[in-house]
């Protein structure tokens, strides 16, 4: 799994820069993530925008995350592509993650 | 008037290790009868056919490795998929009910089978002669 992580204002943005979090990637994007997030930051926001597809695994992953974050930090996302949208709508993710449109207009350069 | 979807039938064969479950995927998305639906459609049979591919790695082939067979049949805007493994049989030779957990209890998996019932009609399984068959319905309309 390839990832782009930058730091602006307090605000740790990674991008996940390959299309699928699926069963076959799920352990690497848990251990990539773990590692991108142990920069200090405020918030951390996770950038899905080029993610086309997320299966179970791949979405347990994902709470897997942001329960290590916890207590002090949340996983927030952003720019979930329609299939990636309906697997957190479906499961009822979407009222656990916060999730933006898009990245907040500021971060957006950064990537 | 709509014009139906073109009847057609495609079938592979792939190994069960979770590499070849993404390739068949990508591959099979490519091919008729996946390549005429609709992105929407596309997505869901892709997510379908993911949780029960990877099911059938994770549990019917986890003690060997052996071959998924999946067909997949259009016919009258209903896609018919048919998967197939000589795997262990399901617990008591039922499907298992795929109940979501409460999310506030974030939990990081058990989400498969919620969504293979979520997302598909006419579920039934069948064990035979050491054989998993596995039959379901998508509407394609």
């Amino acid at each position: 799994m390839n990832f782009s992580a930058s730091l602006q204002d307090g605000i740790l943005v990674i991008q996940a820069l390959d299309d699928r979090i699926d069963a076959a990637g799920a352990i690497q994007f848990k251990d990539r993530m773990r590692e991108l997030t142990q920069t200090a930051s405020d918030r951390v926001v996770l950038d899905l925008s080029r993610v086309a597809f997320v299966d179970s695994s791949g979405l347990g992953a994902v709470v897997a995350v942001l329960k290590a974050l916890a207590p002090y930090r949340k996983l927030e996302l952003a720019g979930l592509t329609p299939t990636v949208q309906k697997v957190f709508r479906l499961t009822r993710m979407e009222q656990v993650f916060t999730i933006h449109d898009r990245l907040p207009l500021p971060l957006r350069h950064a990537n | 008037m709509v014009t139906p979807l073109p009847t057609a039938r495609v079938h592979i064969t792939l190994v069960s290790d979770p590499l070849a479950v993404r390739a068949g995927l990508l591959s099979l998305l490519c091919m008729a009868p996946l390549c005429d639906l609709s992105d929407d459609l596309r997505g869901t049979v892709e997510l379908v056919l993911a949780e029960v591919l990877n099911n059938i790695v994770e549990h019917a082939y986890a003690q060997y490795d052996g071959q998924i067979g999946v067909t997949l049949i259009l016919e009258r805007s209903i896609l018919r998929c048919e998967v197939v493994d000589h795997g262990l049989p399901m617990p008591a030779n039922l499907l298992p009910p795929g109940q979501l957990a409460d999310c506030a209890s974030l939990p990081e998996g058990g989400y498969g089978w919620f969504l293979i019932r979520s997302l598909t009609c006419g579920l039934a399984y069948d064990r035979k002669a050491g054989r998993n068959t596995l039959v379901f319905q998508i509407d394609a309309e």
